[in-house]
């Protein structure tokens, strides 16, 4: 023990610091004493036996990998396959100089830039030890020449193996998304999961879309062999093997020819449209468009491929039916009527006298409508035939921004729907607490007004148009919007229905429901803004017309700049459902710089809803029609 | 000739020619065991050669570095290391679940390996700075300096590095003169709190490695093949080795990370049990080199820096070697100056840069 302070004593501290490296210097010989003791009981005592057992590592474990569980649309027609195919794969540590390997192999097979190119990026992402596929899709003379000529060329192997394949290409790149080679990052996550076991030998993995979502239902499980090779490693035969078990396969609700439909009425606009069965959620056709060939992403997109894709400036990979954000213009409007009915705000025989114009009181500034001369007297049934924006200017002030956020926000306006593939975005209803959030600004009085016609700060995803009319359709009842409709269990053998799922069912009053519905099956009918789309129609066709401004809008003209492409045109919107007094089919169709939504997104539905009811092929509009400035 | 003597003089009056055999020997054995681990390629083993190089360069620059500059850089050093670890936490970039990386712009890097040196050296300038005989609570203090950057390191988590910086800390200690008494108390403690560490603060891999350890037998595809393999590789290798570039074990590609962690495996199989105690009787003659410039060293500070990175070289050895032959859980550390890997090679040969500006600097009596 020490007692207070007390100088130093050097020599001491010295004396005893030699003491303690001696010591430790013991610790070093006798620690080095024990691995040496290790390495003799190994080496000398054990040799014989593990030399027997290195003998016997010429059997090699070798994973088997499973067949990708298959997707086939409602009626079984198949939407992702996989093929048999050959591909020149290389380990680059393996072979001393890669650039002039692979141009002596270039003598044998073909091999174009853009393979090297998506090689190079490959060889980025992985290991040095992995072998990476140089050319994919061997022809038969391609394999025998590269066979013949084996010898040549070390480290580089033929192997055959099952390639994904999507026989709709752009028709459905945005719902199954594709596969693609997994990369670090991947094996990261997948170990994470503690799921990198059952990839050992996977070579792909989901990446967007169904293929990404239901991966773990897709891709199976994985087997082993225990397989003799001979010294230099090459295979002799199979000793004992547990088998692979394929993935599951998928049956979606989409029904291919809809769709195929669909994409054909769109003809050459870009735009989205997602239709779906309003008594249990399943999406029927879902087209965002343009779209792009899952295929080339299937081992890797080389860079030229890449940059047509990416910058274009229709942004083909951009998914606008679940990441589009759109004001939702007059198509928001049912909604602000059925809030006006039920928070006793309106009556359906309550009318206003429209001069064209609405003012705040004690303000100059003039919320026009889209008819200048104004619209006369206009009630709630007149205001959604004619999408009237004066009477839901008056309506969004009576209302208040916190009735119409609370209100509306129930048909998941501003929130995700849940839909079953990943990367949907919120959209967004605005509250005074978000500008608040956003902005750091007071929300002001006139940012309710152009709320109340679905501008503004408004923003929804054509998903959620549908989801949010489905639930007008469906008489206040939500169901998840989903596409798997049932998973076949190859472990098993059992086909498991994917329920419809139930959210919640609105309590909203019978009557109320009726005057919009009433309203919005007027839409299609003489003197309606879908009046055209709805001629002689063979079934009762609700919806409602909507344009959704793409610049000019005075309060939201800050939001909406960071958004404004080289193309300013109006986009046009038309949600609608039929039969209207029992619905089989909710949609919405998004056409975007389309101009109005009565000339140009209702000719659209109107075409898918006479393939669904009367199997009638869509002749496709053409862009240059169409210019007709009604709501 | 005369001018090419100067520039002779000038490259080498820091550097401790002994030391510097010993560790161009040990690069050279590297060298050799990479070239027939990644089988035959020259690439990897050039790009191994840069690595030492630089590694080689900041040895030269830091050897010339006097004595009473290291110490100054001390606290500086330990302080940026402990903000880049707080960096770390906040802003860090997350690999393999664990974050570790931290993005400055230019590239990534791994604080952890910075303050590998920068504790030691911190906590021997604490202990050197007192100018009374060390108390108690001296030791308490440095342990706090210890416990700070351990703690930060071993929530990422990264508990390979925060054991060893403990070790190396722990060494600071040792040499300080914490008493008999106490250590064997730490060490109780330690014991004690192990079960609860186990239960509470440890993830699913982690405990996964260490019963792997105990039988790995148990998981013979999974975290098991490690251990399997390599066991199989250093007994097939017999008394006199299968010869260079001969191993089947790490030819046929059995071995896992063969030219890392595992290259020691490599080398027994094709050296044989001569060649392992050639290779333990090289890093001894290191060892003992560095343990004679530690005697020598002139002040507590140098002594405590020069013995704590001895022995921390020791420990990555003994570490590497009992992991791959089964007698220490599979932690990632490399086999010091014969791992491939740059980051390593440097921490390495900064130590011994240290070490070498200690033997080689005039020597300040202290009085």
């Amino acid at each position: 023990m020490n007692y207070g302070v007390e100088l130093r004593n050097h020599l001491r501290e010295l004396r005893h610091f030699h003491i303690r490296l001696t010591i430790s210097a013991g610790f070093v010989v006798l620690l080095f004493c024990l691995l040496l003791t290790r390495f003799f009981y190994l080496q000398a005592l054990r040799g014989e036996h593990y030399t027997t057992l290195a003998e016997a590592n010429r059997i090699a474990i070798m994973p088997l990998v499973p067949n990708r569980g298959l997707i086939y649309d409602r009626n079984g027609a198949i939407l992702a396959q996989n093929h048999t195919t050959y591909a020149l794969e290389i380990v680059p540590n393996k072979v001393a100089s890669l650039e002039s390997a692979i141009d002596e192999l270039a003598t044998v097979i073909e091999i174009t830039p853009e393979d090297r190119q998506r090689f190079n990026k490959l060889r980025r992402e992985s290991t040095r030890f992995k072998s990476l596929p140089i050319r994919t899709r061997l022809s038969d003379t391609e394999v025998a020449s590269f066979a013949a000529n084996r010898y040549r060329f070390p480290g580089m192997e033929i192997k055959a193996r099952l390639l994904r394949h999507y026989p709709h290409a752009e028709l459905l790149s945005h719902v199954i998304g594709y596969i693609g080679r997994i990369n670090d990052k991947d094996l990261e996550q997948l170990e994470n999961n503690n799921e990198l076991e059952n990839y050992r030998g996977s070579l792909h993995i989901g990446r967007i879309g169904i293929e990404q979502s239901y991966e773990k239902e897709l891709h199976g499980i994985t087997g082993f062999e225990q397989v003799e090779t001979d010294v230099a490693g090459r295979y002799v035969r199979t000793l004992s093997r547990t088998p692979p078990v394929a993935g599951n396969d998928l049956v979606l609700s989409l029904d291919i020819k809809l769709q195929q439909a669909a994409e054909r009425a769109f003809g050459d606009y870009r735009g989205a449209l997602v239709a779906m069965d309003p008594t249990n959620g399943e999406i029927l056709a879902f087209v965002s468009k343009p779209g792009f060939d899952p295929n080339l992403f299937v081992d890797g997109i080389d860079h030229l491929n890449w940059r047509l894709l990416n910058e274009s400036i229709d942004r083909p990979l951009n998914n606008r039916a679940l990441r589009g954000i759109y004001p939702p213009g007059s198509t928001f409007k049912p909604f602000m009527a059925l809030a006006g009915l039920e928070l006793g705000k309106r009556t359906s025989e309550y009318s206003i006298n429209d001069p064209g114009y609405f003012s705040l009181p004690g303000s100059q500034h003039r919320f026009r409508d889209w008819k200048p001369s104004g619209h006369g007297r206009v009630n709630l049934h007149k205001s959604l035939v004619i999408s009237c924006d004066t009477y839901y200017y008056t309506l969004a002030n009576d209302l208040g921004i916190n009735n119409i956020f609370s209100f509306i926000s129930q048909f998941g306006f501003g929130r995700k729907t849940e839909v079953d593939i990943p990367g949907e975005v919120a959209g967004l209803l605005p509250s005074p607490e978000w500008k608040m959030k956003r902005f750091k600004q007071n929300w002001f009085p006139g940012d309710t007004i152009s709320v109340g016609i679905g501008q503004g700060y408004n923003l929804a995803t054509p998903l959620q148009l549908t989801f949010a009319t489905m639930i007008l359709a469906n008489k206040g009842t939500a169901y998840r919007p989903h596409f798997v409709k049932q998973i076949q269990d190859n472990k098993i053998g059992q086909l498991f229905e994917n329920k419809a799922n139930q959210m919640h069912t609105l309590d909203l009053k019978k009557e109320n429901l009726k005057h919009v519905n009433n309203a919005l099956a007027d839409v299609t009918r003489p003197g309606g803004t879908a009046a055209r789309a709805g001629a002689n129609a063979a079934y009762t066709f609700a919806g409602k017309t909507g344009t959704s401004q793409v610049i000019n809008i005075k309060q939201g003209e800050r939001y909406i700049a960071s958004k404004i492409q080289e193309r300013h045109r109006d986009h046009a919107l038309f949600t609608a459902y039929a039969p209207a007094e029992n619905p089989k089919i909710v949609m919405t169709v998004l056409v975007e710089n389309g101009g109005s939504g009565g000339s140009t997104a209702a000719p659209i539905a109107r075409q898918i809803l006479d393939y669904f009811f009367l199997g009638k092929t869509p002749e496709p509009i053409l862009a240059e029609k169409a210019n007709n400035r009604s709501h | 000739m005369i001018e090419f003597k100067r520039l002779w003089h000038y490259l080498t009056r820091y550097i401790d020619n002994f030391l510097l055999g010993g560790i161009f020997l040990l690069m050279l054995v590297g060298l050799i065991v990479l070239y027939s681990a990644s089988g035959g390629n020259l690439g990897r083993v050039s790009s191994q050669i840069l690595n030492m190089i630089v590694a080689l360069i900041i040895m030269w620059l830091v050897a010339n570095i006097p004595l009473q500059q290291i110490m100054r850089l001390a606290l500086p050093l330990y302080i940026i290391g402990i903000a880049l670890l707080i960096g770390v936490a906040l802003f860090g970039e997350i690999h393999n679940g664990a974050r570790r990386w931290l993005n400055i712009g230019i590239t990534r890097i791994q604080p952890s390996e910075l303050l590998k040196i920068a504790v030691p050296l911190m906590m021997a300038w604490y202990f050197d700075k007192s100018e009374i005989t060390l108390r108690l609570r001296d030791y308490a203090g440095a342990t706090l300096i210890l416990l700070l950057p351990v703690l930060l390191i071993a929530r990422q988590p990264d508990l390979g590095t925060a054991l060893l910086i403990t070790t190396s800390g722990f060494y600071v200690l040792y040499f300080a003169g914490l008493s008999w008494r106490v250590m064997a108390g730490l060490l109780a403690t330690a014991a004690s709190v192990l079960p609860l560490f186990w239960s509470l603060a440890m993830h699913d891999y982690q405990r996964k490695r260490i019963l792997t350890m105990l039988d790995p037998s148990q998981d013979p595809l999974g975290a098991g093949y490690h251990t399997i393999q390599a066991s199989i590789a250093i007994g097939s290798g017999g008394i006199t080795g299968k010869g260079w570039q001969k191993g089947t074990q790490s030819q046929l590609d059995f071995l896992p990370e063969q030219s890392t962690d595992f290259i020691f495996a490599v080398f027994s199989e094709e050296f044989g049990l001569i060649g392992n105690g050639l290779l333990l009787l090289l890093y001894l003659v290191v060892i003992g080199r560095c343990m004679i410039i530690t005697a020598n060293a002139p002040t507590q500070f140098t002594r405590l820096v020069a013995g704590s990175i001895t022995l921390t070289f020791f420990t990555y050895v003994f570490v590497n070697m009992g992991m791959v032959s089964g007698i220490l859980p599979v932690v990632g550390v490399p086999l010091p100056l014969i791992s491939f890997g740059g980051t390593s090679l440097v921490t390495m040969l900064l130590g011994f840069g240290i070490l070498m500006s200690i033997q080689t600097h005039p020597k300040l009596v202290k009085t």
